[in-house]
């Protein structure tokens, strides 16, 4: 779980915010707090289908599905087959 | 010459039955539009707004999401002879005190009569009327019935003239808000006659949009064009298609789309993010023209999407090129559909230090211009030097253009019109030149930042960080820079605070990215906080938004910009 949400957090932080030192707190709004925009939420989502295997549908891209990490490594989790 | 309400009357009693727009929606089943469906949906607003007294030449603000009401009030408020200026809904991204202060920027100066909403909006909405404010009523989509019979002869609408101002279009943000440009009947109708001839328009044609109707691009070409053409339009939200954007291609593939228009950025969006599995059977070969428009275009974008997508049918021939604006109703050129946009490869040196477009010689460092086209028929081009005289082929210079398709004013700002020409000329404030009657448009002189196809004034930004904490106001500079991979420009940020505390300055970043990114749904790639005396003024104490763009690209690229 933890080793998901460092995977997560140095792809936000690297390829999304371009500041590799900014440490992404778990709890960290992302989507609500307009760290992360509609576009680099489609890079986000190819990431994870990519790195972990899992599906995010277009639809689910939104914070109803997650807005902090912790709840993204949740639903990576519990979609691991 | 006609006017819309005479031109859909026509349309209507031609073709009752033929579907104006199938509007697509995520997870629902494609909702087709008749001519007739078109013209009572529109009919039902019309009357609402007579009801509530609203006049002709008044102007009514709509306040909709992608859908049917959207489009029914539209033609509705101009079925009553009323001026449609349509408003960008309030996202989850955007602070609702931040749209509540652009609607107020809005109604101040536009002077609108009458706002259209949906229940659920009502109160944001109603929290910013003021007693003596222009609003006489809110109008709520669910209030009265949906369709009507049709009644031609009494709209009020068909008492209008083509002069007669027919709709408003704003761009966005604090600066946009206030210039409505103001277009009459005859003005839309000389674009979509000049504009129509260069694209061969026909009604076998199909258009495929997922554009705002908040945007020239989408407003006229992916809305009103087809529908007074009565060309077929397939419209998707800008929302769906953003998270979705394989969705076009199933679209042009299941309707036989032959149009489509797209921001440079889309090309690359395209191209990186869309999954086999999703376009597995999808045909593009009925493509005609994808339009590149609306921030420059760049032939490496068009690479990208020729190559991601070609095995689909795609043809090269099919990605063009136009150069545009809302002053101009929508298009000022267009490139030649059928054949490649003409490709100019020029000296690099000779381009950044005499400003002038000589080919590229002896191997010396070059780069490749891709043409804008050629001026539509009815609209004339001309490079200008800062002294207002026209240059000669191949020099830079800013691009002025005249035309009888210009717009009628900003809305309520004589003195912005005033502005806006010189000699009877329309100044775009783009830099460009032109060569064997072709444009090609090299960069700006306004400091406007175009992000994904949306013009953002960067004093807007800039005045944004100085409500956050530890920024003080003055000094701090916004600006882009293009992103190759994006096709598209980054936005900057740069504030200069008193604390040399690296903690300090990573707080405060936090602070203006959020901030920023609330009150103008703009994200930013590069947040940089820095100490007391980075920031490079002019003699006259302004910032120098291109000094410090090159300060930091410098940075940046030894290394020291991504603190």
């Amino acid at each position: 779980m933890s080793d998901v949400i460092a995977q997560l957090s140095a792809f936000v932080s690297t390829n999304i915010l371009k500041q590799p030192n900014r440490v992404i707190e778990s709890s960290e709004p992302l989507i609500s707090s307009g760290l992360i925009d509609s576009f680099s939420l489609m890079d986000l989502a190819l990431f994870v289908e990519d790195t972990f295997g899992v599906r995010i549908e277009d639809t689910e891209l939104n914070t109803g599905t997650f807005d902090n990490l912790n709840q993204l490594a949740s639903l990576i989790e519990s979609r691991k087959a | 010459m006609t006017t819309f309400p005479d031109r859909l009357k026509a349309l209507h009693s031609r073709t009752p039955k033929r579907v104006a727009v199938y509007l697509q929606f995520s997870g629902r089943d494609d909702y087709p539009i008749t001519y007739d469906r078109l013209l009572r949906g529109a009919r039902a607003y019309a009357r609402a707004l007579e009801r509530e007294d609203i006049q002709p030449g008044e102007v009514v603000v709509l306040i909709l999401q992608h859908g049917e009401d959207l489009i029914y009030s539209f033609w509705g408020t101009i079925l009553n002879g009323a001026i449609p200026s349509i408003m960008p809904f309030l996202t989850e991204k955007l602070s609702p005190e931040r749209y509540r202060a652009d609607l107020s920027a809005l109604i101040s100066v536009t002077k609108p009569s009458a706002i259209v909403t949906y229940p659920e909006f009502e109160t944001e909405v109603r929290a910013v009327l003021r007693d003596g404010d222009s609003i006489r009523t809110v109008i709520v989509t669910d209030s009265f019935e949906a369709q009507t019979g049709i009644d031609f002869d009494t709209l009020p609408g068909f008492t209008r003239k083509p002069e007669d101002i027919v709709l408003l279009q704003h761009s966005s943000g604090t600066t946009g808000l206030q210039k409505g440009v103001a277009l009459s009947h005859e003005s839309v109708f000389n674009q979509l006659d000049a504009y129509g001839k260069a694209l061969s328009l026909s009604e076998d044609d199909v258009i495929i949009s997922w554009l705002p109707l908040y945007h020239d691009m989408g407003l006229i070409a992916g809305f009103l064009m087809p529908i007074l053409s009565g060309v077929p339009l397939v419209l998707m939200s800008p929302f769906d298609w953003v998270r979705a954007p394989y969705k076009l291609m199933q679209s042009v593939s299941k309707y036989h789309g032959t149009l489509t228009w797209l921001p440079n950025f889309a090309y690359n969006f395209c191209a990186q993010k869309i999954r086999d599995r999703h376009i597995e059977d999808v045909d593009l070969s009925s493509w005609r023209a994808v339009i590149n428009c609306s921030e420059p275009v760049r032939l490496e974008s068009h690479h990208a999407f020729y190559e991601r997508f070609k095995n689909h049918g795609l043809r090269l021939e099919a990605l063009q090129t136009s150069y545009a604006m809302a002053e101009n109703v929508f298009g000022v050129t267009q490139s030649q559909l059928g054949s490649l946009p003409a490709v100019d490869e020029i000296d690099r040196e000779t381009f950044m230090s005499e400003r002038i477009a000589k080919n590229s010689f002896d191997g010396r460092p070059s780069m490749k211009m891709m043409s804008s086209g050629r001026p539509l028929e009815n609209v004339h081009v001309k490079v200008i030097d800062e002294a207002g005289s026209e240059v000669s082929e191949r020099v830079i210079g800013e691009i002025a253009i005249q035309s009888d398709c210009m717009l009628a004013g900003y809305y309520n700002r004589p003195d912005l019109t005033q502005k806006a020409f010189r000699d009877g000329w329309y100044l775009t404030g783009d830099y460009g030149y032109i060569s064997n009657g072709e444009v090609f448009v090299s960069g700006r002189k306004k400091d406007m930042i175009i992000v994904g196809g949306k013009n953002v004034y960067p004093q807007d930004l800039e005045a944004l960080t100085y409500e956050v904490a530890g920024v003080h106001s003055g000094r701090s500079v916004a600006f882009g820079i293009f992103d190759e991979m994006q096709g598209t420009e980054d936005v900057v940020i740069i504030s200069e605070v008193d604390s040399e505390d690296p903690n300090e300055h990573q707080r405060i970043a936090d602070g203006i990215r959020q901030h920023v990114t609330r009150n103008s749904a703009i994200a930013l790639r590069y947040v940089k906080v820095v100490g007391p005396k980075w920031i490079l003024k002019t003699s006259s104490g302004k910032t120098a938004r291109a000094a410090n763009k090159e300060k930091f690209l410098m940075e940046l690229s030894e290394g020291e910009g991504r603190k």
